[in-house]
């Protein structure tokens, strides 16, 4: 390379040079950043939407899965009432010592006024899913067709690589079915026979859960998930799992 | 035609000379010290209870019994299991610079190794039995529904492969036929050390989990697979050669002495490889620092200066240096300590990575920052009795193949 080849590479890296469609992406990370300053209530969640999808052209152009399963919880509505941990437990049989959906209480006695927020975790049904990768015997997967971390409990050796893998804690040994079981966004109990949405959708009195194909532009979650007034997020991004449940507030 | 006549006719043992043989083998069997049935005894006494332990609790539950639970699924079975089996793979990478490699010093020690290669691996394995929920599924699922991409496939099917590489070549070795049983000892090598680095990578390849994600536990297991060799070599061919009340003759001293080497360089090796882990961890992500601030300052803090550093590596280093690599008593020391500061490191590994909670960052009051772990009886009896059965089947092998004596070929 001669120094006038060097000089003209050097150019293309001065701003004037960054192409539109850059412009714009890094524009919108802004505003989303932006939209979590503005939210206030959020302690350290800092991450951005784009972070958590396979990619940011999929945010915009492509979804893997038809119907691409996706869940939003809008936290700042959560009151804790449990409703949908027990509809959960009913509908796909989970044992006391166990959970497919929980709702945690965050703390911070030193944040300014609201001191505290609950926030319900589910399995993320990730797009990398870590639990996927190390199961041994093809046990758990990601349906090809909606995206979701299903179970062949039949395969399960219970190695419990997954339930160690998992970001989210979302997996636990079941010893009646003898296999690890997660949410499945209630596909065998609800969504297979025809149900729409899941059992802890269904009862949430604020609506917090929203469900829905993320692909969809008329879904709801799309509409969350793509809007740029409201800081969306999701959980542990740096694990680079790239998750399919989103978090924003009201 | 007629050779081979002879040759069956060779082949052919009397039915006398069968009972000949099985009654002279009896003999010698029984003729051994007192000491060396005590210990056979005892050993097989411990494997038997801890079975039992075993068995109720595979009969009542695991997570009836053991200490792990949800949030930190794998306790000091899996830790038990990752010591024996890098025990296995050490004697493996040792004894191979003799027999599969030439190197002739080493050649005494390969018998030994060989077989005490098996009772490790075989041990790892029954441990293991204890921990996976359905082994039976594994065996059948393993083969029918593989996972590629997984890494705790790899490392179960290259070590049940190496397992039979390990078998046919002891096999060869007391039919000394050496040129097979060395074929047979590189293939050992090399599915083992692909093995052993798989077992690495099951917790190298967790991006979720700062403190294992990295190259740095599947090389940190090679390294620690050549320690853990030569301390088994040593210690148990100090035992053998005790229990047999024999004296070392010239080549075994020598090739003792030669291990004795190998094994503190890889200590010097192993000390700076946790020294970087160590430090590159503190200042890593929030995830990895909590987890090495708990294990060298916090409730691990003895697991990690006392076992791991001062009985696990300085204190061998140390003996190894004043017994000058001749005298056997301190080397002999040094690999007894060596053994439980392993134990430990196993342990560490093992658990640590697993402690901080899944939330720790968004300040939930559901979990602590840092989560506990504490094995429970069975989950220590099962370990107890897997050292006992790798003592009774090492007695064992003294007596049925006197001593393992390799002739140098």
């Amino acid at each position: 390379m001669n120094w006038k080849e060097f000089f003209k590479n050097l150019r293309t890296e001065e701003q004037g040079c960054v192409p539109d469609e850059t412009k714009r992406e890094f524009l919108k990370i802004g505003l989303i950043i932006t939209g979590v300053a503005a939210g206030g209530s959020l302690l350290n969640v800092v991450s951005v939407v784009a972070e958590g999808l396979a990619t940011s052209e999929e945010l915009h152009k492509e979804y893997p899965y038809k119907p691409h399963y996706s869940m939003v919880f809008i936290v700042d509505r959560c009151i804790n009432c449990q409703l949908c941990v027990e509809a959960c437990r009913e509908t796909n049989n989970v044992p006391e010592y166990g959970w497919r959906t929980k709702i945690l209480e965050r703390v911070d006695t030193k944040a300014v006024d609201q001191q505290s927020q609950f926030m319900p975790i589910l399995c993320n049904h990730c797009n990398n899913p870590p639990c996927v990768r190390v199961c041994p015997t093809k046990a758990t997967y990601k349906d090809k067709q909606t995206g979701i971390i299903k179970m062949t409990d039949f395969k399960c050796i219970g190695c419990k690589a997954c339930m160690v893998s998992c970001p989210y804690d979302a997996r636990y040994y079941n010893e009646e079915k003898r296999a690890v079981d997660k949410c499945d966004f209630c596909w065998e109990s609800r969504l297979s026979k025809g149900m729409e949405i899941p059992a802890c959708v269904e009862v949430c009195p604020t609506e917090l859960r929203i469900f829905g194909d993320l692909s969809d532009p008329n879904s709801e979650v799309y509409k969350i998930v793509h809007q740029m007034g409201k800081a969306v997020w999701v959980l542990k991004p740096e694990t680079g799992a790239k998750p399919n449940v989103f978090y924003t507030i009201g | 035609m007629e050779k081979k006549n002879n040759s069956s006719a060779e082949g052919i043992i009397s039915k006398e000379e069968f009972t000949q043989n099985w009654l002279q083998f009896l003999k010698e069997f029984l003729s051994g010290s007192k000491g060396f049935y005590i210990l056979l005894l005892l050993s097989g006494l411990i494997v038997l209870i801890s079975t039992m332990f075993g068995v109720n609790a595979m009969y009542v539950g695991y997570s009836h019994v053991y200490g792990t639970y949800r949030e930190i699924p794998w306790g000091i079975l899996i830790s038990g299991y990752v010591f024996f089996v890098v025990i296995s793979t050490g004697l493996t990478i040792i004894s191979s610079i003799g027999h599969v490699f030439g190197v002739k010093s080493l050649i005494p020690i390969g018998k030994r190794s060989v077989y005490l290669s098996i009772v490790t691996l075989f041990t790892g394995f029954m441990v293991i039995f204890f921990d996976i929920e359905n082994p039976f599924r594994m065996a059948i699922w393993n083969v029918l529904s593989p996972n590629l991409t997984s890494n705790i496939w790899w490392m179960g099917t290259l070590y049940s492969i190496s397992l039979i590489f390990l078998t046919f070549e002891f096999l060869l070795i007391l039919l000394r036929k050496y040129r097979y049983a060395m074929i047979f000892g590189l293939l050992t090598l090399i599915s083992k050390v692909l093995a052993i680095s798989n077992l690495g990578a099951v917790f190298g390849m967790l991006y979720g989990r700062d403190f294992w994600y990295g190259p740095f536990i599947p090389i940190y297991l090679v390294a620690s697979a050549i320690s853990s060799g030569c301390t088994a070599i040593i210690f148990f061919t100090y035992l053998g050669y005790r229990i047999r009340n024999e004296r070392f003759d010239k080549p075994m001293e020598l090739a003792l002495h030669v291990v004795g080497k190998l094994w503190a360089l890889s200590l010097a090796i192993l000390i700076f490889m946790v020294f970087w882990n160590i430090m590159t961890g503190l200042v890593g992500s929030e995830a990895q620092r909590l987890a090495i601030r708990e294990w060298i300052f916090g409730k691990y803090a003895a697991n990690f200066w006392f076992f791991e550093i001062f009985l696990g590596l300085i204190t061998p280093f140390f003996l190894l240096f004043v017994s000058k690599f001749r005298n056997f008593n301190q080397m002999f020391a040094a690999s007894l300590l060596s053994f439980i500061g392993i134990f430990f490191m196993r342990v560490d590994v093992v658990v640590i990575g697993q402690i901080v909670s899944h939330f720790f960052e968004y300040k939930v009051t559901d979990f602590p920052v840092i989560l506990t772990y504490k094995p429970t009886l069975h989950e220590i009896m099962i370990i107890i009795g897997a050292c006992a059965f790798c003592i009774f089947s090492f007695l064992i092998g003294e007596k049925v193949f006197k001593g393992h004596h390799t002739e140098i070929h």
